[in-house]
This record gives C-alpha cells, structure tokens and sequence, in this order.
C-alpha cells in the first residue's frame, strides 16, 4: 500500500489535489472478507434466525410453555400441533424450546458484554502501564486460567442462589481473561507506535490515550474474542443448568431440558435431540462467526 | 550570541537552553554484573534563540532524535538541565509538564505511523483542542481544524477521511497541522522530510519555514541530510556519536568548516552539475559502537587528520571565529568549505 501511496506523491504538486480513489474501500474490505466467508455468513444467518425465532417464536405457538397437559404426555413430534412434540407433563417442547432459547441467549450475551467490559479494562491498563502494574494484573490473569473452569462454576453455583443474573455473572467471571489477555498484548503493541507518543506529546492524560486513542486499534480482536466467548457462555450456562445447579425449573433453558429427556432418552428421544440440535446450532454458530470475523478483521491481510 | 560568548553562556532571549545533557542507556544489565552504557546523548550543550532555526545534522546513530525528544522531555535525561522559556524542565513529571506541552511540539519523521489510523484527520487535528480546551463547543472546533487543515495546504473536506487515504506529504501537512494547533513556541522537526519524496520535500520544508515566520517560533530542525538543513537554520550544529562537534551561523559553517566531520558531511552532499568534479573526504569505516566510544576525540578512528593528540582527552567545544564553536584540537587545518569543492 505504502508503494502505491510515495508513487502517488511525485505527481502530487498540489497537495489539495487529493486521489478521490473510490477506496475508502479499506472500511469496507473485511466486511467483503467477511461476506465470502461461507460458514460465517451460515453463521450469521443462523444467528438472526435464532434470535428472531426465540423474540417472535413464543407468541406464535399456540401453546404456553408452562401448560401442562397430561392426557398429551410424550406426544412424538408433529403430533396433535405440537411441531417437536411434547415432554413428560404433556409441555409443548417447540414453545419450551424457543422460551430456553431467550433465556439462553441472553445469558450468553449478557455475560459476554460484562466479560468483554470487564477483559477490556483489565487488558488496557495492564497493557498500556506495562512494568508493575501490567505484570501483577497479568500474574492475576493467569492465576484465574489456573482452575478449571467447570468446578469453578459448580462450586460458585452451590454457594448462590441460581437465578439468571448470577449465573450470568459467573459465567462471565469465568470469560473475561481470555479478552484481558488479548487486550493487554494488543495494547502493549500499539502504545510503542508513534502516534502514541504524539498524544503524550500533545499533553494527553493515560486516560485519554488508553480509551481514545489506543483502544480503538483494538476493537477487532475484541470483537472476535467476544463473539467466541458468547458460544463458551451459552455452553457453559447448558452444562450448570443440565448439572441442575443452573437455571431452575420450571424455568426452561437449554441444559436443563438436557437433564430433564436423561430418563426418556429411550422412550421420547426427541426431548434431547431437539435442546442438544439448539446447542449445537448456536455454539457452532457463534464460532463460525468469530472465526470468520477473526478472518476479516485481520489488518495483515490489507497489504497487498 | 556574541562572538566570545561560551556556548554555555545563559542567554534571556533563548527560548531553549541545553546544559550538559546526557542520556545514557544501559544496555544487557546482566545480574550483579555492571551493565554497560549507551551514550546516545552525551554532555550536549546549546541554546535556541526565539524565533531561530536551528539545524541539527548528524549520521544516523549520532543522536540526533535522543536529543530532540529528550529537550522535548519525552524522556528523562540522565544528567544536565533543559530550560524552556525560563522554567527549568529537566525534572518535570508528566503532569507538570501538561500545561507546558501547548507551547512545544514534535514533528515525527514518519508520517505514516505518527497518525492514528483509526481517528479521520479532523478528530487526529482536534486532539490538541479536546485534550487542552474541554469546554470548547463542537462547532468552534470544527472551525479551528478548517482553519488548520487550510493553513498547512489541505482543505476542509479532507477532516472526515482518514490517514490512509493520503500520501505522505500530505500526511505529514496532518502532523504540522496537528502540532501548530496549540500555536507552539518552539518546534521540535525530527527528521520531517526524509521519509518522503525529493519533489514533496520542498513543498514541506517551505510549509514549515512559512509556519515559523507566521507564528514566529523556534524551530530545531533534525536531519541527516546538510543541503536541507543548510537551506533551512540560521545556526548549524553537527552532532558525531551523541556529542556535537561543531556549531556556528551557517554562512560560517558553509565557508569555512572547522571540525573534520563536518568537512566529511560537506563532501558527502551530492552534486547537481554531473560534470563537476571533486575530490571526496570518504569517511572510512562505520561510526563506532556508543556502547564503547573511542577515547578522546571519538571521531579520531575516522579523521584524515588525526594525530595521536587526539586520543588524549575528550575536545572541548571551543570559540574558532565569531558565534563558531568546534570541538576539534587541530585548529590549524584548513578544511575544504561546501562552497571550494
């Protein structure tokens, strides 16, 4: 790029001339990238499909999630208008289903919100003071990533009461060092770079560099570790719930409809095909998603 | 300055004055080993008057930028004093030296990586305005960047474009933009030039000389590269191995140099007349290790001149002719000018 940019000088008398090449194309070049990235665009497409499907679907289907109905009990899929059937207290498992969905995805992106927040601010400060400070927050960071996440979980879960904010949170408490780590290399990267160095030239406060000027050098890592960690939280807020620590019934989500079709795995297969179908969809989704962000967003692919 | 004057001598016109400056490095600090130093700045001495233009020259390595950028207090000097318009510098913290920041700036010799590349220019340009004037209304910003971007030859339509849509030469008419904003009184250019084409260097240098007549600064003009240095200061000083080694006006310099180096840096400038021919001082060998300078004068290992004098003790920077200071012992030498070539 740098090439093209000194030839253009030598025929640039007049500096106001100013090549109205049509290539403020660089904004839109990853989201070109991004669009010929085919298990990305599934996942975005699948993505908005869930989302809309969980938000809208619940009112369309004619059946309360929490109706119980005990003379239509393990109806098989496609059954008397129940699309997936029904589940052992004769529930319609497309309405429990979708309304698991909301919970889920929420949670998912709520304790990505709050783990990306809180990794950003973590990863900033540590990047960008470096020395002291940096080495203890990352020394932190680490010593997090040491315990295994699973037991971490369960072990916050007995100790609170489940109900959908904690767990968020603590699914969140789980994700954030992932972010911070990304974050502080990036950071630690960016503030040695000359630009930098003007802002403190100009009398600019840590503060103002940090979240002015470095932070939005950052942005597309960020993104991509926040949408994979949105796929990790919907995973893990399935895997507490189906260990029943998570969200409890008759409160439906992902997990604990798992749980609930471990009896009837024999008899009504479907209770666990269609929640483990919806885990899958998202998780795999949500990954897709990121790798393909990761792709796009990658700046070393702009030389050329 | 006046002819006797040291170039110690405090001067209350002087905007910036530089008292044995230092700025070591240590290098590979091993264990409970000692650690050695790079001496990228060593004992400077110098002082810019208001409104001068003062060029530094010197060979990549010389420390030049260590010392532009230590006056600046971007770094903190290991030893000797900066005084800027009056108020000793050399201590300042961050916070302190805030206040002062609008009235000294750093032209970066890399216009390429000195730009934010995610801020569009007219955000790059406020930045002065948002970090030093926070009450200022949006709109009264917008026309102070307008105002900006036109007086260093780029329109206003340029503020909502980012930084990689320009060239270089206009990329560096950003960072004059952005660095004249607060109004400075002393600019420190680093090397602002020699990033870019022959034919944009020109048009930059000019903008700058035109800026300082406009608003009457000082400027410290950091190059490598004599002719432009030449056609730029009033005062050159020639920096060898974090020392300068000569100073003086640059009619003086021209005619007649005092310090072989310069002679060197003279006969190193490329002619435009293909036909003309002259003899070239080449310099042998690389400028040597700071880490391990030679003793006495650290030039001797290159000089034509040397003689065994010259390992004896470090050159003191002395009077030669009127406002012309070198640091060389053999003053008897009569060394080839730019112009007797």
């Amino acid at each position: 790029m740098s090439a093209t940019l000194r030839a253009g000088d030598v025929a640039m008398d007049d500096a106001v001339v100013l090549a109205d090449t049509p290539e403020s194309a660089r904004g839109s070049r990853p989201w070109q990238r991004f669009r010929h990235h085919r298990l990305a665009m599934f996942g975005s497409a699948a993505i908005f499909i869930l989302v809309l499907a969980t938000v809208v679907g619940p009112w369309l289907i004619p059946f309360d999630e929490l109706h119980i109905d005990i003379r239509n009990r393990f109806a098989p899929p496609l059954v008397g208008g129940h699309i997936f059937g029904t589940d052992q207290l004769g529930r319609d498992l497309a309405a429990r289903l979708l309304t698991a969905g909301r919970l889920s995805l929420a949670v998912g992106f709520s304790a990505m919100l709050i783990s990306a927040s809180f990794g950003t601010l973590i990863g900033v400060v540590a990047g960008y003071y470096g020395g002291l400070v940096g080495a203890a927050l990352m020394r932190f960071v680490d010593a997090i990533l040491c315990f295994p996440t699973i037991f971490l979980l369960l072990v916050l879960a007995a100790f609170i009461v489940p109900n959908v904010a904690m767990i968020t949170l603590i699914i969140a408490a789980t994700a954030w060092m992932e972010v911070a780590r990304i974050v502080a290399s990036q950071i630690a990267t960016l503030r040695e770079r000359d630009f930098t160095l003007a802002a403190e030239m100009l009398g600019a406060s840590g503060t103002y560099i940090m979240f002015n000027e470095l932070l939005r050098n950052a942005i597309g890592p960020i993104i991509v570790a926040a949408t994979l960690t949105v796929a990790r939280a919907i995973l893990l807020e399935a895997y507490i719930s189906f260990l029943g620590y998570g969200i409890q019934p008759p409160m439906a989500s992902w997990g604990n409809m798992l749980n609930n079709a471990q009896q009837y795995l024999g008899s009504a297969p479907w209770l666990a095909i269609f929640p483990g179908l919806a885990i899958t969809l998202a998780v795999t989704s949500f990954n897709f998603v990121g790798d393909g962000l990761r792709d796009a967003l990658d700046a070393r692919m702009d030389i050329g | 300055m006046s002819h006797d004057d040291k170039p110690t001598a405090c001067d209350p016109s002087a905007i910036l004055e530089v008292t044995g400056l230092s700025q070591w490095y240590a290098i590979g600090a091993r264990f409970l080993g000692p650690a050695q130093h790079l001496r990228a700045v060593d004992n400077v001495t110098f002082s810019l008057a208001r409104q001068e233009v003062l060029g530094l020259v010197g060979e990549s390595g010389s420390g030049k930028s260590t010392l532009g950028r230590a006056v600046l207090r971007l770094i903190k000097p290991t030893s000797g004093r900066i005084v800027f318009e009056g108020q000793d510098v050399t201590h300042m913290s961050r916070g302190q030296l805030r206040p002062l920041r609008p009235r000294m700036q750093l032209i970066f010799q890399d216009p390429f990586t000195s730009l934010n590349p995610r801020m569009t220019v007219g955000e790059i340009i406020a930045a002065p305005l948002v970090i030093h004037q926070k009450g200022m209304k949006r709109r009264r910003r917008d026309e102070r960047v307008a105002e900006a971007l036109t007086a260093v030859g780029l329109s206003e339509r340029h503020a909502r474009r980012f930084p990689h849509e320009f060239s270089g030469g206009q990329r560096q008419r950003i960072g004059i933009a952005r660095s004249i904003m607060m109004e400075p009184r002393l600019l420190v250019a680093d090397e602002p030039v020699s990033a870019l084409d022959v034919s944009v260097q020109a048009q930059i240098v000019n903008l700058l000389l035109e800026i300082r007549r406009k608003l009457g600064l000082s400027l410290l003009f950091i190059s490598h590269d004599l002719a432009v240095v030449g056609h730029v200061s009033d005062r050159i000083a020639v920096m060898y191995l974090g020392r300068i080694v000569e100073i003086a006006g640059v009619r003086s310099l021209f005619e007649r140099p005092r310090h072989p180096y310069t002679e060197a840096l003279f006969s190193a400038v490329p002619d435009t007349d293909p036909t003309l021919r002259r003899e070239r001082v080449v310099l042998k060998g690389d400028l040597p290790s700071p880490l391990a300078p030679p003793s006495g004068c650290a030039f001797r290992t290159r000089c034509p001149y040397a003689i065994p004098a010259c390992a004896a003790a470090v050159p003191e920077l002395r009077v030669v002719g009127p406002a012309h200071f070198a640091a060389c012992i053999r003053e008897e030498l009569e060394l080839r000018s730019a112009g007797n070539r």
